[in-house]
């Protein structure tokens, strides 16, 4: 070995190195995801696997696609700007058609009252009822229409 | 000789090997998922929240709604989204009484009247989704990162279930998710705005105290609310990068 006293050990050492190192990528290649590294430090794939659950509440936009009556009814409505989904609940199987069914009626004083009963820690100038200041029994409904709840 | 037949055959190994490696290194390097979402592009994106504590009611409906839409556990111990009743009392601001009564699912009962010297109001909690991430620093496998479009996620195929992220989070807004044993958070129902749709809790919102805003996007409201408000994130000592925007609060807030 040319000049080189012990050359022979020095390989030896070289190529149990480079042998280490070949163990270490072939490992790596098996356990990190093809995908890894793509736009960080992260699974690539985790992006589609977030997008590819299920949307369980349609949309307001859905919602008005086919019940343009009740855009209307709502469009002088105090109530204009809550979502269909508040009260009626998620819907997305029963706006893209697969689900036939009509969906639930709220009930006309517990759906209220979720948002309209008196509480302190609410805002003051949003509108609460003390119920046995405002009302009997009675459902809410009976009084207010709950798509335009303004009595006039 | 012996020698260079043992040379021969030492230097032909490593060749063979390293090139293998090589070859098997450069095929990592090469290979990458396929493009994803072809109307949706991440790079055009940059999410936000805005919570507007001057509007919130304390309905619960953003709890609930979340709950529906991301298949989060009904119990009184997880929640991706949350809320905070604070009574404080004005003399002391440095010690409120905090309240989340199953999270606020039920909405919260009346404290009746409360003293002169004590106010309370309803803050609602998610996860802040930080540009700097305490969450994301900690994960020692990579299963937690800010997306591209700056949205905290996690793959739930690489999490080891460790909790250094639990920990990590200022604002408590991870848990194991007791059914995978994975961690699981707020994702900012990355499978709705990816589709143009808004998070549950925001379409759902029946008062607008949450909106979503994309600070990428030039013609977003977003830009003329927060110029137009005062707004504050939490814990911004932390300097987690929180794009979680309050409107209207309050400091003894945590």
């Amino acid at each position: 070995m040319g000049g080189f006293k012990n050359g022979s050990h020095l390989l030896r050492v070289v190529v149990f190195c480079a042998a280490g190192v070949a163990v270490f990528l072939v490992a790596r290649q098996v356990a990190v995801p093809k995908d890894f590294g793509k736009y960080g430090h992260y699974r690539a794939g985790a992006l589609d696997d977030a997008r590819a659950k299920p949307v369980v509440f349609a949309g307001q936009k859905a919602c008005g696609e086919c019940h343009t009556d009740i855009v209307e009814l709502r469009k002088t409505s105090k109530h204009q700007k809550v979502s269909c989904e508040v009260c009626h609940g998620p819907l997305a199987k029963h706006a893209s058609g697969d689900d036939t069914t009509t969906p639930k009626r709220p009930d006309g004083r517990t759906a209220c009252l979720t948002c309209h009963l008196k509480n302190v820690s609410k805002p003051a100038a949003f509108p609460q009822i003390v119920l046995k200041d405002h009302a009997d029994d009675g459902p809410c409904s009976a009084c207010h229409q709950p798509h335009n709840p303004k009595i006039s | 000789m012996d020698q260079s037949r043992r040379d021969f055959l030492l230097q032909t190994g490593k060749a063979i090997i390293l090139t293998g490696a090589a070859s098997i290194a450069w095929d990592a390097v090469v290979a990458g998922a396929p493009e994803t979402a072809p109307n949706y592009n991440m790079a055009d994106h940059w999410w936000a929240m805005i919570i507007d504590i001057e509007k919130c009611i304390g309905c619960g409906t953003c709890v609930r709604s979340c709950k529906a839409e991301n298949n989060v556990p009904l119990d009184a111990e997880h929640f991706r989204t949350w809320v905070e009743r604070y009574v404080v009392n004005v003399d002391d601001p440095e010690h409120p009484q905090v309240d989340s009564p199953n999270g606020g699912y039920d909405g919260f009962p009346d404290l009746g009247n409360l003293s002169p010297t004590m106010k309370t109001f309803f803050v609602p909690k998610l996860c802040n989704h930080c540009a700097h991430s305490p969450c994301v620093q900690v994960c020692p496998v990579g299963a937690t990162f800010v997306s591209p479009d700056g949205v905290v996620l996690v793959d739930k195929d690489r999490c080891l279930g460790c909790r250094y992220c639990v920990q990590a989070c200022p604002y408590g807004t991870r848990y194991i998710d007791p059914r995978t044993n994975t961690v699981d958070k707020c994702t900012l129902c990355y499978h709705r705005i990816t589709k143009g749709l808004q998070p549950a809790c925001v379409e759902t919102c029946p008062t607008n105290s949450r909106m979503l805003g994309d600070l990428k996007n030039p013609n977003d409201p977003i830009h003329e609310y927060l110029r137009t408000h005062k707004v504050q994130v939490l814990k911004p000592q932390m300097a987690t990068g929180a794009k979680a925007f309050y409107n209207g609060l309050d400091g003894t807030v945590r």
